[in-house]
């Protein structure tokens, strides 16, 4: 068998409730062709970065598959068929990652403040930036400490 | 490189993903790919960001399926 990891998009004006039985729908064709979900993950409702179908946000799950070929290709022919699945996604894996994806991380940082992870934008002012001033070297910081010395030395000479 | 030392010179930086405690370059990591994009949306040269032929291509192939699943945008009006 092999690994993939799937996401789908769902219209906005599906209930919470809706996108779970939708899900466990998925979830069923794909264990009847012998497969086997690995973890199932709700992003919720989010807000799409530009409009799909007319629609402005969208609800996002993301599953990890354990399956065969053609156990997925019918799951993502269903996800076509579907009226309510606005897009997909199904890539093949080298392995599935443990633990919540970087999704879920970055919603648990957002709401406690901004997390160690500095944001690189230098239009907010981020505390990591007091040590020295905003170089437009910017995505490269919050890095190894190495790495900022020779950023440093390099400026210097 | 001579040792004279030169007005412009500016020592390489290292690539960003290359050491070990780099960040795994992952399209659902929006915060991460963003630093590699430019305030209208595109992806920014390597010869910018410093990162290395192999990584960029991974970036850019993260990018695009990030924007595939409008997490982030083709474009920025």
């Amino acid at each position: 068998m092999a690994l993939y990891e799937n996401v789908f998009i769902v219209r906005q004006d599906v209930s919470n409730q809706q996108v779970e039985e939708l899900t466990t729908r998925f979830t069923e064709i794909l264990e009847s062709g012998g497969g086997k979900v690995e973890k199932t993950e709700f992003w919720g409702l989010r807000t799409m970065a530009y409009k799909i179908k007319k629609n402005r946000k969208g609800h996002y799950v993301m599953l990890n598959l354990d399956a065969p070929p053609p156990a997925v290709q019918e799951m993502e022919r269903n996800m076509q068929l579907s009226e309510d699945v606005i897009r997909h996604m199904t890539l093949r894996v080298d392995e599935l990652e443990e633990g919540p994806s970087a999704v879920m991380k970055f919603r648990g940082e957002r709401t406690r403040n901004y997390g160690d992870r500095s944001d690189s934008r230098p239009s907010p002012a981020v505390a990591s930036d007091d040590s020295k001033p905003a170089a437009p070297e910017a995505p490269a910081a919050s890095d190894t400490p190495a790495a900022e010395a020779s950023k440093t030395e390099g400026a210097s000479e | 490189m001579s040792t004279r030392p030169r007005p412009f010179f500016r020592r390489r930086k290292s690539c960003p993903f290359s050491s070990d405690s780099a960040p795994k370059i992952d399209y659902k990591d929006v915060k991460l790919l963003q630093r590699f994009t430019s305030e209208r949306g595109k992806i920014v040269p390597s010869r910018i960001t410093a990162v290395s032929a192999k990584k960029q291509r991974e970036l850019a192939r993260a990018i695009k399926r990030a924007r595939f699943l409008a997490l982030m945008p083709y474009v920025v009006e």
